[in-house]
């Protein structure tokens, strides 16, 4: 693909998506749930695709932000704008923190021990979140209502999480193009080797992790006022939802890549408002199913088949990386 | 939280009567962790749908007792119901995985494990479930401490399970070809093993571990299609704990885990009880390789 192309493509894709919530109002949140997807896949195929350490427990970030927002909100006592603003930036910061806390113990883990710590991280986060009584425990948590007589609530968090979305993106195209990136993959490729190369490897996956939780982070706060309802283990560490399909649509995408995540995002969305609309009742078998499928048979993802078949459109540019 | 430490300090009894509780739960904890070690030792598949396994031996033990089978002999219907059903998942799914890295082999299983969730939600309904048995209780100590006699039939079948299974692994020809299959798979494959039998009979044979686990889980608590994921949690942390190839250990892990977990949801309050088996969990994988680090090495 030529960057004249590629550029018209993105173009194209930008024009849509700001036009997209005037054209099918009715789907605006879904729509906004789209972008939130974006976020997740892209987040996690930081550490899960470029670094090589499969998290099933992002979701922690995505949860701790979310209550941090809402606490924030609740207590201080902020007009609600600025509220939210200072309650999405602490959520992040604070997501970010616990990442390098937790990273300490949690990276030194490898393989499918890191898998499934991280797993066991995210449910416990809920299981906690369920019984703490100061973030309303088992019955969950309302952030502040969104103004009365204000208009155009579904168009604000619209454009908020797109806005989310594209830094993200663009974050972490910028960061894959730094030394730091290629640190990741060096990782990724052979740690023992990165370390005896002179890489501080501990303190590059610490990063890295932070540099992730710190969208999920504020991912979830603005997802925690977008539903208006905080529930413990259904939203804010819905790790057999949300955690689940974050790893599922960066496979899906193919993982490693800097588009995969995106395409994989879109694709597992709309199958899954599919599933959830006509397969009521069987939408889990459904999306198990595709689970089972897409790993086992596609394990490279869209992306990935694509650059094995027609290398020479969708194939890396060494100009890229530089 | 201080008040329960207080309480349990004053009545000694109290902790003996939730310790030897914990004890009798652990004990289906190991029968499951000995089907996780199998599986994991000899496919080098961590398989996450084990807790959906013992759901659905829960679900088939409570379907046997609506034909009037006495809830006793439910165990070796699950079990034996479950075997076929592993066998056949093997057949279908798992047999595409064996080969393939530890990433694919977890999302898999994890699709599994969802469906299974849902397609027993839709087939036994998502009610909480419990099978009677009509067993009695046993008061010990002038009634301090109360251990219903199921959980004591819990007990002696997992340690029965544990030494039949040990003995089925040292004597049985198929055992000694699971081992010879597990030590090394390519020199099993020379030596005339059929290699990808040994691995469906591994998978059965871990289903049905879990499937009698299931219907001792009906019979001495509830059940309910969403479950699992605890179970799994609970194998995978006694595996840890205990290595692949110890049947000792494992049962002495399992036991320990239910007795601690047992203490923990008294002393935390029992909504934080599956809290603290996943921190548990983190906690000790993290010691672990800490310590592994200090060597420059880290867990595998």
């Amino acid at each position: 693909m030529t960057s004249v192309q590629k550029y018209g493509l993105m173009g194209f894709g930008l024009v849509v998506s700001l036009g997209a919530p005037f054209l099918a109002p009715q789907f605006a949140t879904q729509l906004t749930m789209l972008w939130l997807m974006v976020v997740f896949a892209l987040t996690w195929d930081v550490l899960g695709g470029q670094m090589g350490y499969n998290s099933f427990g992002n979701i922690l970030f995505f949860g701790i932000g979310a209550y941090a927002c809402a606490i924030i909100q609740r207590d201080l006592g902020f007009d609600y704008f600025v509220g939210l603003a200072v309650g999405l930036g602490i959520a992040g910061v604070f997501s970010a923190l616990v990442a390098v806390v937790l990273g300490v113990g949690m990276l030194g883990l490898r393989g499918h021990y890191f898998a499934i710590g991280t797993l066991g991280l995210g449910i416990a986060a809920g299981e906690i979140a369920g019984g703490w009584d100061y973030v309303g425990a088992g019955s969950g948590m309302v952030p502040p209502l969104y103004p009365t007589g204000l208009e155009g609530r579904e168009f604000f968090f619209y454009f908020a999480m797109f806005a989310l979305a594209v830094i993200t993106f663009a974050a972490l195209r910028a960061l894959y193009q730094t030394r730091f990136g290629l640190a990741l993959n060096a990782i990724r490729d052979d740690e023992d080797k990165a370390e005896a190369m002179g890489l501080h490897t501990t303190q590059i996956k610490s990063v890295a992790w932070a540099v992730a939780a710190v969208f999920l982070g504020v991912a979830g706060g603005l997802t925690g006022n977008l539903l208006g309802f905080i529930d413990p283990r259904d939203i804010a560490f819905a790790g057999a939802t949300f955690g689940v399909w974050m790893v599922l649509m960066a496979v899906l995408g193919g993982k490693g890549t800097l588009w995969g995540p995106v395409i994989g995002a879109v694709v597992f969305h709309v199958t899954q408002e599919l599933f959830w609309t006509y397969l009521l009742g069987w939408q889990r078998v459904a999306l198990g199913l595709l689970i089972i499928a897409i790993v086992v048979f596609f394990p490279n993802g869209i992306l990935g088949t694509l650059r094995e078949r027609f290398p020479e459109w969708f194939g890396e540019r060494m100009e890229e990386r530089s | 939280m201080l008040d329960n430490l207080q309480l349990l300090f004053s009545y000694p009894v109290l902790g003996a009567d939730l310790i030897a509780n914990g004890l009798m739960i652990g004990s289906i904890f190991a029968l499951a962790a000995f089907g996780m070690a199998l599986v994991w030792g000899v496919l080098g598949i961590i398989n996450i749908a084990q807790g959906e396994f013992v759901m659905l031996g829960g679900f088939v033990a409570l379907t046997a007792a609506e034909f009037g089978v006495p809830p006793l002999a439910t165990i070796p219907i699950a079990a034996a119901g479950l075997f076929v059903i592993g066998w056949g998942l093997y057949r279908l799914v798992i047999f595409r995985i064996v080969d393939r890295d530890l990433f694919v082999s977890l999302l898999a299983t994890f699709g599994l494990s969802i469906v299974l969730q849902q397609l027993s939600n839709e087939v036994f309904g998502a009610d909480v479930q419990t099978l009677e048995t009509g067993l009695g209780t046993l008061y010990l100590l002038d009634g301090q401490i109360v251990l219903p006699e199921i959980k004591l039939v819990a007990f002696g079948t997992a340690l029965i399970v544990g030494l039949l299974l040990w003995a089925f692994l040292k004597r049985a020809r198929l055992g000694q070809a699971i081992r010879a299959t597990a030590q090394n798979a390519r020199a099993a494959r020379i030596l005339g093993i059929d290699t990808d039998r040994v691995y469906a009979a591994t998978f059965a044979l871990n289903a049905a571990l879990c499937g009698a686990a299931g219907s001792l889980v009906v019979m001495a608590w509830t059940i309910h299609p969403y479950i699992g994921l605890p179970y799994t949690v609970r194998s995978f942390l006694v595996v840890v704990v205990a290595g692949l190839g110890n049947i000792i250990a494992v049962i002495a892990a399992g036991l320990g885990l239910g007795a601690l977990e047992n203490l923990a949801g008294f002393i935390l309050g029992t909504e934080y009880q599956i809290a603290f088996v996943f921190v548990a969990m983190v906690v000790i994988l993290v010691v672990r390789n800490w310590v592994l680090r200090r060597k420059r090495e880290y867990l595998k």
